[in-house]
């Protein structure tokens, strides 16, 4: 193959499977959004203090999967918790002030990590071995293929619960309109415990795969800077959206920072991705497959 | 939490005994946010040492070493907040950020309170120059210092430094005032040693870096410069792995050093190389001391005891001793009493400990040697070279003296030109020499005066 096009491609698939991981932690963000119109800025706290926990616990001689269920106890215990103690109580007040409350509830959480584990960065073995493989002269990241597959298969089990089970359902209903499906009899408030545990899981397996990948420490909680843009090209409340924007916003910013990077000045990834999705956002507001709202007026 | 307690009891020792001799250092320390793991090994060694120093010695002939920290998550207003409010306490020696971001919003300001503003292996490169910059003192190393002790090894690698010719070396640096300080530099060594070099930025903070090792793999260069901080350096490590290139051919700066550095990048890391001032371990008698007086008591500053050795926790140590040791220089000259900023300046200035002082100091091996002078401040640190072998650093070269010949030129444009821009006329150092003629002796020399 052409060096210059093996190359091409290389880049290419280098930022699919990153956009994979932004995905990850996007799809949190969608799943409580999805549902109760909160965008959760306190996700990547929730990442950080499922890998600082996991790590800790297997630091302490815990076996893996041990550790792994006690996490999880963990994480549905916080998520439960903060549905309760601080999102409910706030229940129709004005969306603004339900994200402030999450920003809060990001330094709590990013506070009680670090007082609870400590603040020293751990390194996480998943067991995956990361040297990568050649295909045509391309190299590919064995880790970075293992993140993708994990990410499908949440993706699918996502699909599959919202579509046939009941509580599932339940959330589209709810998702759809809260006061239709308040009126149909559903119990709103046992149904938004139900999808803040959700994001609970969902942060756990962020936080092992970037914890894997970063190493366990405080800057794991900034990778919700790598989710936002993704959120605002996919949908907040679209999870086909976050994977489909995740992929778009990883291959755009591999490709302009290696491309249009030496022209303009490097290190340009970390806002380029900010300028897609703002130029999106005039064009498109509700994202790639987000709900376009219809008002009247 | 302990430290907490610990900063806590020193501000009550400092309240009780107000009447006391006292050297009273405030820390601007930052044990929580995403670059606690460095700043709690740092001012946990630097603390300990002083600990030391109280319990062993009774304090700098006679006078208590205090302290007190404020906590800045290493962020600038926080710093600068922290700065204002322990600038009243009586007794100040010295300010140790550990930020290059707090240290320049400090520079004015110490200038102005008379205090010096101490920048370990970091800082502005032409604060070297103490004509200009009376107060700011880059101990040890300097950016610039670094990037010759850094272009030094690879031409020991490469086979002499006149095989550099022709070879590449990409340089991987921080998107930060910190990370591009040493742009230059590179480029001004790369045309005199006939090397092409190619800087790419990783921005801040580092934790996805494809793009950049795609391009590395490209320009296929025979070294890689990590000039990291925090995640961007296990990340980098991660990342060159993923991508194939060799990780014994990259080489990590002064602040992509530590053990923090290397352990979450796992086996990607081994054989890692990384420049240091400063050698990890626990076998150097000082560290053995302050395991033994500090540590067996319950007085240790590090929560968890295998950190006592490492990397940031050597570095606070060998901090603590220059601190000491210029209290106790300056102490010589104006007597064993509670010093101003100003007079311990002149112990900064007049900072000589050579080999047999660092023996003496139960350093051997863990640094080699330095001598600040009115016009350097940096004080001619040697620097070398370990390898991260999965579990611990290795030294693998001998101590290097960077080519400050040559880099002193450069140093001097960027002060005169600073200088001129804020309107300072350079002091004349060759008079104020002659005029403290007799008084430069190393520290070896003042500790035998005071034991007589």
């Amino acid at each position: 193959m052409n060096p210059d096009l093996a190359f091409l491609i290389e880049v290419i698939v280098g930022g699919l499977l990153s956009g994979v991981m932004y995905a990850l932690v996007a799809i949190g963000f969608v799943l409580i959004y999805k549902t109760s119109g909160v965008l959760n800025f306190a996700q990547g706290a929730m990442v950080l203090f499922a890998a600082l926990t996991f790590v800790s616990l297997l630091e302490r001689g815990l076996p893996f999967a041990g550790a792994l269920a006690a996490t999880l106890a963990v994480m549905v215990v916080l998520g439960l918790a903060i549905e309760r103690a601080v999102l409910r109580p706030l229940v129709n007040q004005p969306p603004i002030t339900l994200f402030m409350a999450t920003l809060g509830v990001s330094y709590v959480i990013e506070g009680a990590a670090q007082l609870a584990w400590g603040t020293q960065v751990h390194g996480l073995d998943l067991g995956i071995d990361d040297t990568p493989f050649e295909v045509g002269g391309v190299l590919v990241s064995r880790f970075d293929l293992f993140a993708a597959g994990i990410a499908g298969l949440m993706v699918a089990g996502l699909t599959a619960f919202f579509r046939y089970t009941r509580i599932g359902l339940a959330f589209r209903a709810v998702a759809d309109d809260p006061l239709a499906a308040l009126n149909a009899g559903l119990r709103l408030p046992r149904i938004w415990s139900a999808v803040w545990i959700a994001a609970g899981l969902v942060a756990l397996v962020a936080g092992l795969l970037w914890g894997a990948r970063l190493g366990v420490q405080f800057s794991l909680s900034l990778v919700v800077l790598k989710a936002l843009p993704v959120l605002v090209l996919g949908g907040f409340d679209s999870i086909a959206g976050a994977i489909l924007a995740g992929l778009i916003v990883g291959a755009a910013e591999k490709l302009s920072e290696v491309y249009l990077g030496p022209i303009i000045g490097g290190g340009i990834e970390g806002w380029i991705a900010y300028v897609a999705a703002l130029a999106f956002l005039l064009i498109r507001p509700s994202g790639l497959l987000g709900l376009r709202t219809i008002e009247r007026v | 939490m302990r430290a907490a307690l610990l900063a806590g009891a020193a501000l009550l020792g400092l309240a009780g005994a107000a009447e006391a001799d006292e050297q009273y250092f405030p820390l601007q320390s930052y044990r929580v946010g995403p670059y606690a793991a460095g700043g709690t090994g740092f001012f946990g060694g630097f603390i300990d040492y002083l600990n030391l120093i109280n319990s062993r010695d009774g304090g700098v002939n006679g006078v208590k070493l205090t302290w007190s920290e404020g906590e800045t998550q290493y962020e600038v207003e926080r710093g600068v907040e922290v700065y204002e409010r322990l600038k009243s306490r009586p007794g100040i020696a010295a300010r140790n950020p550990l930020s290059v971001g707090i240290a320049y919003a400090m520079i004015d300001r110490v200038t102005a309170d008379k205090v010096p503003l101490i920048t370990i292996n970091h800082g502005r490169t032409d604060s070297t120059d103490g004509r200009v910059f009376p107060y700011v003192f880059p101990l040890l190393l300097n950016p610039y210092s670094e990037t010759s002790g850094i272009v030094a090894y690879l031409g020991t690698r490469a086979g002499g430094l006149d095989k550099l010719k022709g070879k590449t070396i990409a340089v991987l640096y921080h998107g930060s005032p910190y990370g591009k300080e040493t742009i230059p530099i590179f480029e001004t060594l790369a045309k005199t040693y006939g090397f092409k070099v190619e800087q790419i930025e990783v921005p801040h903070p580092g934790n996805e870096q494809q793009s950049q090792w795609l391009t590395i793999r490209r320009l296929r260069p025979d070294f890689v410069v990590l000039r990291g901080w925090g995640v961007m350096n296990p990340v980098a490590l991660k990342t060159a792995q993923k991508t194939g290139f060799p990780v014994d051919h990259i080489v990590g700066n002064v602040w992509s050093n530590s053990e923090e550095d290397a352990i979450p990048a796992g086996d990607a890391a081994k054989g890692y190389v990384a420049i240091t001032t400063q050698a990890s371990g626990t076998e150097y008698p000082v560290i053995q001391e302050i395991v033994r007086k500090v540590y067996e008591p319950g007085n240790g500053n590090l929560a968890d005891k295998k950190r006592i050795g490492s990397v940031y926790h050597n570095l606070g140590v060998l901090n603590g001793i220059l601190n000491v040791e210029a209290v106790r220089i300056a102490q010589g000259r104006f007597g064993k009493r509670t010093l101003t900023g100003d007079e311990v300046r002149w112990g900064f200035e007049h900072l000589r400990i050579d080999e047999a002082r660092v023996a003496e100091l139960g350093a051997k091996g863990l640094f080699h040697s330095i001598n600040v002078t009115c016009a350097n401040h940096e004080g001619e640190g040697r620097v070398t070279f370990q390898q991260w072998d999965g579990a611990k650093w290795k030294v693998v070269s001998d101590w290097i003296a960077p080519d400050w010949a040559s880099l002193r030129p450069i140093i001097e444009a960027s002060s005169t030109a600073y200088a001129k821009e804020h309107g300072l006329t350079p002091r004349d150092c060759a008079a104020e020499e002659q005029a403290d003629a007799g008084t430069r002796n190393t520290s070896a020399e003042h500790a035998a005066a005071e034991s007589r």
